[in-house]
């Protein structure tokens, strides 16, 4: 499964297990417009960190958090493996 | 009007009563002719009036040395197994330590300490000695980093609770303790079977449990005490079937209902029992109806001399039992204006209980919203599936922290079903938590860290 399709499986997972209806998740959705709270924000970087290896939000220091779904995932795919 | 009489340890070790021992694996100590003994080489009297770092490896020879010591030596400072050498100085300067008790003599030639007495495991005849004076105990504090503190406690203070509860009925009783006799929990252990005119049987560090059960069984140990790490432990070994003692009591970490059940179910005819107790405040309370936490009714009176009340959360405990001070150079007040003791040990008012929820300083931070991780695992552990699990904190660049949980299944390795059961954790979770506390994952496990003090190691806290 690429990067992009484990992202939206945790985030829908997530939305699932907090009661969240997602709008549909195109690229410039902004992350606001999710429904995510920071916990929900929390978690999926935690369980994406256990499921990739990576964690491109502490990994950099001036890592600006993204907007976008689209920013989002591209921070996981910029990060060098 | 005649001076009070003291009395110290020897003045329990009755030759009359026959056939009290005090055992580990390797040896049987008979308590009826001990006081007849030296473990010092007949070298007590030197010892007279001294401050006495008691640092000897194994419980055994340290539970000799406290018989033979006490009454005589102005102040014994118990060490445990796990003391950090780094700290030795320290506490040697803080409690004016002038002779060490080793059974290692050629590690402390150069330690400073003007007198090191060696001492041993085969007993010598000896004079039966004289009781002088009323012996400070020193113990200290089992927090995991750090320079731990020294706590002063008299002989009085420590068997407070044992004297209260009355002497025992019927035959003597036989006596054993998953902890070490040199911390608070297992001192008591030790004092309730020489005051109480009974037997003792100790643990041994790496002794694998079914030969641990094998001697409580040999031994017909009646009362048992451990943390409720310990006890899961035991009830995770299967190694309990064969062994009934008669009373089964729980101290040192929050006996949450799911374990206390689970003893119930594996010791049908055991009175259960969990205790308050902490190195500061000492015993504050036994509660034996079954269920976790305790009766608002013990807050506010005075019960055995014991009073508690509850500020800002937190057990606070004034009580004859408690310690007398912190010893060192630069110790603290162990008590606020009133005389109370701060426990630090969080409580909660649900109905006529109050329920332990955690260590003050065990508090995880979840972007500005806090939890107790042992509130979430009283939660988890309510599953038969579960018999054990730690929550913690795990660093998050979102909200800082957030909570996760290992857990052990009570089955072992149940993987067909690890995922079914995540869900049901976790959907319980949901059902009695507010949202920041319900674990972001949970992981299962084969084992969790237990500390030498038999509490679940809590690296984050």
């Amino acid at each position: 499964m690429s990067v992009r399709l484990r992202i939206i499986s945790a985030i829908k997972q997530i939305a699932a297990e907090q009661q969240v209806t997602l709008p549909p998740l195109d690229d410039d959705l902004s992350l606001h417009e999710t429904g995510f709270d920071s916990l929900a924000f929390a978690i999926l970087v935690a369980r994406l960190e256990d499921d990739l290896g990576i964690d491109p939000f502490t990994i950099s220091e001036d890592a600006s958090f993204p907007l976008t779904i689209g920013d989002f995932i591209r921070a996981y795919e910029n990060v060098p493996a | 009007m005649s001076p009070r009489e003291v009395f110290a340890l020897r003045d329990y070790l009755d030759p009359d009563l026959k056939g009290r021992t005090l055992s580990d694996p390797r040896q049987v100590v008979s308590l009826t002719d001990i006081a007849g003994e030296t473990c010092l080489r007949g070298r007590l009297g030197e010892l007279s009036g001294r401050s006495v770092l008691l640092a000897v490896t194994g419980q055994l020879l340290a539970a000799l040395a406290m018989l033979e010591i006490d009454g005589v030596a102005r102040r014994m400072l118990l060490c445990p197994p796990d003391l950090n050498a780094d700290h030795i100085q320290a506490l040697v300067e803080d409690a004016e330590i002038d002779v060490v008790i080793t059974d290692q003599p050629a590690r402390w030639a150069a330690s400073g300490i003007k007198l090191v007495v060696t001492a041993e495991e085969r007993l010598q005849p000896a004079a039966r000695a004289q009781t002088e004076r009323a012996s400070e105990w020193l113990m200290l504090t089992s927090g995991t980093s750090g320079l731990p503190k020294i706590v002063g406690h008299s002989l009085e203070g420590l068997t407070g609770a044992i004297v209260a509860d009355g002497p025992a009925q019927g035959k003597p009783l036989v006596w054993a303790t998953f902890y070490d006799i040199r911390r608070y929990g297992g001192l008591q252990i030790f004092l309730r079977a020489i005051v109480g005119g009974g037997s003792l049987v100790l643990s041994e560090p790496g002794e694998p449990i079914a030969d641990h059960v094998a001697r409580l069984q040999e031994k017909a140990v009646t009362h048992i005490s451990g943390t409720p790490s310990h006890w899961r432990k035991l009830l995770m070994s299967g190694a309990a079937s064969e062994f009934s003692p008669r009373y089964v009591r729980l101290s040192g970490e929050i006996a949450d209902q799911a374990v206390l059940d689970g003893l119930r179910r594996a010791f049908p005819a055991a009175s259960i029992g969990h205790a308050y107790a902490s190195t500061e405040a000492g015993v504050g309370f036994a509660v034996n109806d079954g269920l976790e936490g305790f009766p608002t009714a013990m807050v506010g009176e005075n019960r055995d001399g014991v009073e508690m009340t509850v500020v800002d959360g937190s057990l606070r405990i004034r009580s004859r039992r408690a310690a007398h001070a912190y010893v060192g150079r630069q110790a603290a007040a162990l008590t606020d204006g009133e005389g109370f003791v701060d426990t630090g040990d969080m409580v909660e008012l649900r109905g006529d209980r109050y329920h332990f929820v955690g260590r003050r300083g065990g508090i995880i931070n979840i972007g500005g919203l806090k939890v107790h991780p042992e509130e979430i695992e009283a939660v988890i552990n309510r599953h038969a599936e579960v018999r054990m699990s730690r929550a913690r904190s795990r660093r998050s660049p979102i909200t800082g922290a957030i909570v996760v949980a290992d857990v052990i299944l009570a089955d072992g390795a149940d993987a067909p079903r690890s995922d079914e059961i995540r869900n049901k954790i976790l959907a319980a979770c949901r059902a009695s938590l507010a949202p920041h506390k319900v674990p972001a994952m949970i992981k299962f496990v084969t084992a969790l860290d237990i500390t030498a003090a038999g509490k679940l190691a809590r690296t984050d806290a």
